[in-house]
């Protein structure tokens, strides 16, 4: 009765704060917990940034393992022969084997990849700051933008395979298709979010389009463009790869899906599956380069990136 | 309600130079709101003038059209002295609008920046206005890292970074704690009575006005137009001996009872220029 609610509210929060002490080994803690130890002192706070930067990386790592042991138990107990599903030792080792193909092709896919993507920038960059400096321009030119994106890849390529003689070339188009629109969609967003106030302010102080650009909206865009990266990234090695399989349908092409068509008429499943391993840990490395790229550059600023203490 | 105090710039002596003034600006945005009627004011030199007035009376709209942000649609904003030029008129905004991405340093930099200097050839200018504002061990944070009343200095440090002819600030005090307040508005009175610049101070606080301007502008809505003008004689340097006095009291009471009045007035414009 005679307790005041500040009083009342400490009693509660020593409460929650002793809880995570005594939970610690079921190692079950929730984070509203953790934030109320975060609170209660320096060690049990470490403690439990400790635990939970700890069960970040263990835990996916355990069931990943877990399930990769558990496929080669199955294939080895139930004597699966390799034709129908390899075990993953043997996909490592054909991966070793075969690794003079492998990363030719591999090497052939990557470069495609790239070289969509670095088009795909210039090209999504450029065509989202002319937007943003006409919108006569922009609307204009948006429906192509929605027309490329909507169109299915695997629908166009074929069609380009008979419009460009050059293989790599049509590769690299049907690759840039797929990676362009994300970039320009996302940094078209990211220029036009920079602050009304701050753009009054270079008004003020008599701005040319080239500094309020250079200075506020590529600035302001900057998050947008990175988040348009990392799908961009993924996609661009997609377009690659799905227009390796219609150009490796015409009997043509030397990356890494043409390596799982021709493993497939052979009937090489090892060699498949160590191919498709190579194109999703190139998928994962892609994806991981550009979260610590969009990471190094907006760490010391952007909400999403910073680590804040409260 | 009658002019209790005596009239504006008998603080600043020789007074009389006009830095700017308003000739019968109306303003009405494109959705039909008449955000202004008729309003006409001179801004002298060395001037602290407050607009004091409800919410959404045309104070910001006045601070904006004098910057040159946005069109008047009747009546002209006029410079005797000509035309302002780049760095002329600083502006401080109600929130920090600083740019995230850029250290306080840089951010100070920036209106000079885009006049084409160098980060070097302004570092003693920048690193000056900072310690006049009280940031000098501050220029390489980053506004995450500031709290609101430190983000507001930056924000000040960048209006003054280019000895501006007229500081203009739309309440820049409204978002803080009252303690942090009152501590900037210290702060920017002694730096005014140390530089005499030219200020006109936007804000919905009779006590805010009282404290820091020697011309109070009342202002009343629907439309947005001057409805009084206070002076404020009360000497400098003003501080907590001033906050306290019998004086203050009183010309709160006065400023307090002409906003009151600014809100009853009948909807109809009228020219009270004194
Ligand atoms: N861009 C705009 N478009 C249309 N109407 C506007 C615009 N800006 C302001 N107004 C209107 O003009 C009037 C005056 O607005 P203003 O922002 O100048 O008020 P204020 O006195 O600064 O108010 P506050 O103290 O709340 O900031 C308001 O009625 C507002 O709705
Ligand atoms: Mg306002």
């Amino acid at each position: 009765m005679n307790v005041s609610p500040a009083e009342r509210s400490n009693n509660a929060r020593a409460k929650r704060a002793a809880a995570p002490s005594g939970q610690s080994n079921a190692g079950s803690t929730t984070s509203i917990l953790e934030e109320e130890a975060v609170k209660s002192g320096p060690d049990l706070r470490a403690a439990a940034a400790r635990r939970e930067r700890l069960l970040r990386i263990i835990l996916p790592v355990v069931i990943l393992t877990a399930a990769i042991l558990g496929w080669e138990a199955m294939v080895r107990i139930k004597e699966i022969p390799h034709y129908i599903l390899p075990a993953p030792s043997l996909i490592l080792e054909t991966l070793v084997k075969d690794w003079a193909v492998l990363s030719v092709s591999l090497v052939k896919t990557l470069e495609i990849t790239f070289a969509a993507l670095a088009v795909a920038v210039a090209g999504g960059v450029g065509l989202a700051v002319l937007f943003t400096q006409s919108k006569w321009i922009e609307i204009s030119f948006f429906p192509f933008a929605v027309i490329l994106q909507v169109t299915p890849i695997i629908a166009i390529a074929p069609l380009i395979l008979i419009y460009v003689d050059t293989i790599p070339v049509a590769l690299l188009i049907c690759a840039w298709i797929v990676a362009f629109f994300p970039i320009l969609s996302n940094t078209t967003l990211g220029l036009n979010s920079a602050d009304h106030n701050l753009r009054n302010l270079f008004q003020l102080y008599g701005a040319t389009r080239w500094q309020t650009l250079r200075y506020l909206r590529l600035p302001a865009a900057m998050p947008y463009f990175l988040g348009g990266l990392k799908i961009a990234g993924g996609l661009a090695l997609i377009g690659a790869i799905v227009a390796e399989f219609a150009a490796g349908s015409a009997g043509r092409g030397a990356g890494l899906a043409y390596r799982i068509l021709e493993s497939g008429y052979r009937l090489n499943i090892p060699r498949m599956f160590a191919a498709l391993l190579l194109i999703s840990v190139t998928g994962i490395l892609i994806f991981l380069t550009f979260s610590l790229l969009s990471h190094l550059m907006l760490r010391k600023w952007h909400e999403s990136a910073i680590k804040r203490e409260n | 309600m009658a002019n209790s105090m005596t009239g504006p710039d008998a603080e600043q002596g020789s007074g009389a130079s006009t830095v700017v003034s308003l000739r019968h600006v109306s303003k009405r945005f494109s959705n039909g709101t008449l955000a202004l009627q008729d309003m006409s004011l001179d801004i002298e030199k060395g001037d602290f003038v407050s607009l004091l007035g409800p919410s959404g009376c045309g104070k910001s709209t006045a601070l904006r059209i004098i910057a040159g942000l946005g069109d008047t649609t009747e009546g002209q904003v006029h410079w005797p002295d000509g035309k302002p030029e780049r760095g002329d008129i600083g502006f401080v905004f109600q929130e920090p609008t600083l740019m995230p991405w850029a250290n306080v340093y840089d951010n100070v930099w920036l209106p000079r920046r885009l006049d084409g200097e160098s980060r070097a050839a302004v570092t003693e200018e920048v690193t000056e206005t900072l310690e006049m504002v009280g940031l000098g061990g501050f220029a390489k944070s980053y506004p995450r890292e500031l709290s609101g009343g430190m983000k507001m200095r930056v924000s000040i440090a960048r209006a003054l970074v280019t000895k501006p002819k007229i500081l203009l600030m739309d309440e820049p005090f409204a978002a803080l704690d009252e303690i942090t307040r009152f501590k900037l508005n210290d702060d920017l009175l002694h730096l005014w009575e140390a530089h005499h610049w030219t200020v006109v101070f936007v804000t919905h606080s009779v006590f805010e006005s009282v404290y820091l301007s020697n011309r109070i502008v009342v202002m009343a809505a629907r439309p947005g137009r001057v409805a009084e003008q206070l002076g404020n004689n009360a000497p400098h340097p003003r501080g907590e001996g001033f906050r306290t006095s019998e004086e203050y009291a009183h010309l709160c009471r006065t400023a307090s009872e002409a906003l009151h009045s600014a809100l009853y007035q009948p909807e109809m414009p009228e020219d009270e220029i004194a």
